[in-house]
């Protein structure tokens, strides 16, 4: 960090994104992203968002093979 | 920037889960189907008639298996995105490549070995239909502690760099991790609900087919997406080379 300007570096250290240009994302897109997560792995089982049972059968192998509690 | 990461993480992500669907195809089914072959059985000896299912094994095995393992993919290489857009220019010298490799390696560790090993993945017919609700609970809260104390391990270890250097601090952090979840998952009730007579190659084959899975996608997600940082920041980088 303190080297001087003239010796260069082997790799390029990114500039810290502002937590401020963050916060608007992770609120929004996490949001949305665990909702994703949610309906392939747990939707239509121990709880549901959406009625039957056709979400959970369609994903049905995924589930179990992605280590989510199913039958 | 966030906006560029985020959508570089879910498009790795498509890849990734793409590839690990291939993988779960080709090695998860055939121990799946031998899940079911037990359930049938079961069914079978009880006199119970089969019902009409309202999707096919084929389209499960299949189309249902990728989507799964695609959306899973984009919603963990978009989560993965928004942890390195923090996390990058924040963990010392590591370059924007080499962060995304560590958080997808801590990630990984955190969100699925750790879990994995309090309550494994469970082929059809392994587990009792009435206690889906306390085993979703369990795994909800076995992953959201594990990964919670991952996040503080780092914040930790960071802190702590500036005293004890890099080295010890990661070492002291996550010895810290390790003892916490370790205690963890020692007071979290186990659950035991194998039938004795459910075929033990199946559980096992089961079991490695769901972490190998597992590994391809986390593999394949933190490579693609490192590639694709780099790219993206290639002309600034290739100044300080
Ligand atoms: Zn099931």
């Amino acid at each position: 960090m303190s080297q001087a300007a003239a010796e260069p570096r082997p790799v390029a250290i990114p500039a810290p994104i502002p937590l401020r240009e963050i916060a608007p994302w992770a609120l929004f897109a996490g949001v949305v992203l665990l909702a994703l997560l949610y309906l392939v792995g747990m939707d239509q089982g121990a709880t549901s968002v959406f009625s039957g049972e056709v979400l959970h059968e369609f994903v049905h192998d995924g589930r179990h093979l992605l280590g989510f509690p199913c039958h | 920037m966030v906006r560029a990461l985020l959508v570089r993480g879910m498009l790795a992500g498509l890849l990734a889960g793409l590839l690990a669907a291939l993988f779960a195809g080709l090695v998860g089914e055939p121990a799946l189907d031998g899940g079911i072959a037990y359930e049938d059985a079961l069914a079978a000896a009880a006199g119970e008639e089969a019902g009409v299912a309202p999707v096919s094994r084929g389209v499960q095995s299949t189309v249902g298996l990728a989507v799964g393992f695609v959306i899973y993919g984009v919603a963990v290489g978009g989560i993965l995105a928004l942890v390195c857009a923090t996390a990058q220019g924040r963990l010392g010298a590591l370059s924007a490549r080499a962060t995304v490799v560590v958080v997808a390696a801590v990630g990984f560790v955190a969100a699925v070995l750790v879990p994995f090993i309090k309550y494994p993945a469970n082929p059809p017919a392994a587990s009792a239909d009435d206690t889906i609700g306390l085993r979703t609970g369990l795994f909800v809260v076995v992953v959201a502690v594990s990964v919670g104390l991952a996040v503080g391990a780092t914040v930790l270890a960071r802190r702590l760099s500036a005293t004890l250097g890099w080295w010890n601090a990661v070492l002291a952090a996550a010895g810290g991790y390790l003892v916490l979840v370790v205690l963890v998952g020692v007071l979290l009730p186990t659950i035991a609900e194998t039938p004795a007579d459910f075929p033990a190659a199946v559980l096992y084959d089961f079991r490695l087919a769901s972490l190998g899975g597992h590994l391809v996608l986390w593999t394949a997600l933190a490579l693609v997406f490192a590639e694709l940082v780099d790219r993206a920041t290639r002309p600034a980088a290739a100044a300080l080379r």
